[in-house]
């Protein structure tokens, strides 16, 4: 995983609520067995009206997505994670994030950022009067600024170390193996097996 | 002080647990399907490590799978290239697979209750978010992303924080007529679809103890669509006598060390909850959702919201996006609603007791002209289950489609969907945009509804049926 400290780009407003992970990549994109290659899968059917946001010119180019509450909802594809960040997004912006959506996104190092709704209608304000409006989204401060408007993000510590130095999980976890091995010497012999 | 199920459940899989770092837990069983896996495997290989524990892990296919003509190979070539991969990577890797034409196949939700295999106390987790369903026997079992799949496949454990508690208590009995589908879409209508978010939902109370374990897999299944990424029941003896004898339960005398712990689980009476939410069980009736999240739901007795019933803006939006969605006009009744297609199935509403429930609403009657009713058991299992009681009879006599196990129409992943602008009452767990077809329209419904619905063609209730001679 990239070291992910901090990042700036352009913004897209995306003024919907609930927009859940079917929305994000419909399930027909799910039968690739790839990794990559899904930012065609993005919203694929709200792209297919003309003014949706993303086939905007003004915001064709933006990095840092600001949703509506409750982004993210629904199956637990990381596929949602991977179309986003394919089509180039780094950073989602949101009052609300669903669970495991955000769990995928810290493992493959989308930044979710948590402000309140009232950040997020001055955002969408801002970004709609002047989409050239650069945002600068700050892990180590925890901070956004576009223009003017600043605030504080709240993000996990421990995800927030993670995105930092790039780490990957299931090598951290390796370190601990004999932990691993200890608990499972212990395990009561009533509970089952698949085989 | 006491502890919740919740936290019981928790505390006793910590492998490590650190100041400053997420606890790391011990899964008990990692259920595999062919959709989320492939990247996880391929993750393995990369790195040159191994399935740590192919005892505890267990695959079956499923959201892909065509439930008809499963004899010929897989139709659609990307389908059958997913297929494939989950069985070659099951084969590289040592981890036991049940394939289309193998009688224990179905959905992963619906296969490893059947067999035993999910008992309370157990962490079970599975690249798909109605993971939540094995909840129901006071499991603490929730769904994961790509990523966490390859870690409990090279680690068999998960770094995660504690979750919040949240009980819902369900007080009362439930009215005549009034099913599991019902209780849980009116909760979720209660609380939203982000009001779990953070939490572990644990469902009590009488009408929740007088539930069947079928009944309880409805209940927990759907907590993900409240945004809990689990649900739990405490195990009673509704839970031990569904268990005892099953394939994979304990045997002798490990079945009496077994029962002698899961009595242990129950929340402690001095237990606390970060939050409670009380329901009185008579208040209910049956509850169907009329647009694009499951929470957006009604009696079925009342009528479609307009964006004047929400104050809240972002609600008043989202009320008025989901009626253009829908072709829905604001005030028309639930019960003028016409439908084109009813499907019975799915890991929310696909086991035997769901089958039954409709059967007996739809026997000796046809399905109204210009309605197609698909039946699709969530297993093998169950489908040779229903055959041997004849409801494969009753339903193909009624005018209805019976098919082969899988996911089927829940999803969208496989041959079975809706067409654009085709309305649909469905007993699965989501009503989202596109979920059961591009432009498909869904609303979730309960067996029982969606019988009485494919015998009237429009969104009713059995009661329905009766009144109307």
């Amino acid at each position: 995983m990239e070291k992910f400290v901090n990042h700036t780009g352009t913004a897209v407003p995306l003024r919907a609520s609930n927009v859940d992970t079917d929305q994000i990549i419909p399930a027909e994109y799910l039968k690739r067995i790839t990794r990559h290659g899904f930012e065609d899968g993005l919203f694929s059917a709200w792209r297919k009206d003309e003014n949706f946001v993303l086939n905007q010119p003004q915001f064709k180019n933006g990095t840092v997505l600001v949703a509506g509450p409750d982004f993210g909802t629904g199956s637990s594809r990381e596929h949602a994670v991977w179309a986003l960040m394919d089509y180039g997004f780094k950073v989602v912006i949101s009052s609300r994030f669903a669970d495991i959506f955000r769990g995928n996104s810290g493992k493959q190092g989308l930044l979710t950022a948590v402000v309140d709704q009232d950040f997020v209608d001055q955002l969408w304000k801002e970004i709609e009067n002047h989409p050239e409006t650069e945002v600068t989204v700050d892990l180590e401060s925890r901070t956004i600024t576009a223009g003017s408007l600043e605030a504080k993000f709240e993000v996990d510590d421990y995800v927030r170390w993670r995105l930092m130095e790039g780490l990957d999980d299931v090598g951290l976890t390796l370190q601990h193996v004999s932990e691993i091995g200890s608990f499972e010497a212990k395990r009561p012999t009533f509970k089952p097996v698949t085989a | 002080m006491g502890r919740t199920l919740a936290q019981k459940v928790w505390d006793d899989h910590i492998v490590r647990s650190k100041a400053g770092e997420p606890d790391l837990l011990f899964i008990d069983l990692h259920l595999v399907h062919e959709v989320t896996s492939p990247q996880a495997f391929d993750g393995l290989r990369e790195a040159g490590r191994k399935v740590r524990r192919t005892d505890l892990t267990l695959a079956t296919e499923d959201h892909n799978v065509p439930t008809i003509d499963i004899d010929k190979p897989i139709a659609d070539p990307i389908s059958r290239v997913q297929v494939d991969a989950l069985r070659k990577n099951c084969e590289e890797f040592g981890v036991p697979i049940y394939s289309l034409g193998n009688q224990e196949q179905g959905i992963v939700h619906v296969v490893g209750p059947q067999l035993g295999l999910t008992q309370p106390g157990m962490t079970v987790v599975c690249g798909d978010s109605h993971t939540s369903t094995h909840g129901a026997f006071g499991a603490l079992a929730f769904g994961i992303g790509t990523s966490e799949v390859e870690h409990v496949l090279a680690t068999q454990t998960l770094p995660l924080k504690p979750f919040k508690t949240m009980a819902i208590t369900v007080n009362g009995k439930l009215p005549e007529g009034v099913t599991a589908k019902d209780l849980i879409l009116t909760i979720i209508a209660k609380i939203g679809t982000g009001g779990g978010q953070g939490y572990v939902l644990e469902y009590r109370g009488e009408a929740i103890r007088n539930l069947s374990m079928e009944a309880r897999m409805t209940i927990c299944n759907m907590s993900i669509e409240a945004g809990a990424r689990a649900g739990m029941i405490a195990p009673d003896e509704t839970t031990f006598a569904y268990l005892e004898g099953r394939e994979r339960a304990p045997k002798g005398a490990d079945w009496d060390a077994a029962v002698s712990y899961w009595r242990t689980l129950p929340t402690d009476s001095d237990a606390t909850f970060d939050r409670e939410v009380i329901i009185e069980a008579s208040e209910l009736s049956p509850f169907v959702t009329w647009g694009t999240n499951p929470g957006q739901g009604v009696p079925l007795n009342s009528t479609v919201p307009t964006p004047d019933n929400f104050s809240d803006p972002v609600e008043k939006l989202a009320c008025e996006k989901a009626l253009s969605y829908m072709g829905l006009t604001a005030g028309q009744k639930i019960k003028d609603i016409k439908i084109d297609t009813v499907f019975l199935g799915s890991c929310t509403n696909g086991r035997i007791e769901d089958l039954r429930a409709a059967a007996d609403i739809i026997k000796g009657k046809k399905v109204a002209n210009g309605v197609r009713m698909m039946v699709v058991p969530g297993s093998v299992r169950v489908r040779l289950a229903a055959m041997s009681e004849g409801l494969d009879k009753v339903f193909l006599e009624a005018g209805a489609e019976w098919r082969e196990a899988g996911c089927s129409m829940c999803l969208g992943m496989n041959p079975d969907k809706l067409t654009p602008g085709e309305r649909s009452a469905s007993t699965s767990n989501r009503n989202f945009e596109g979920r059961q077809g591009p432009g498909g329209r869904t609303h979730l419904v309960s067996p029982q509804v969606a019988a009485a619905t494919a015998i009237r063609g429009t969104l009713s209730s059995p009661a329905d049926l009766v009144n109307a001679g």
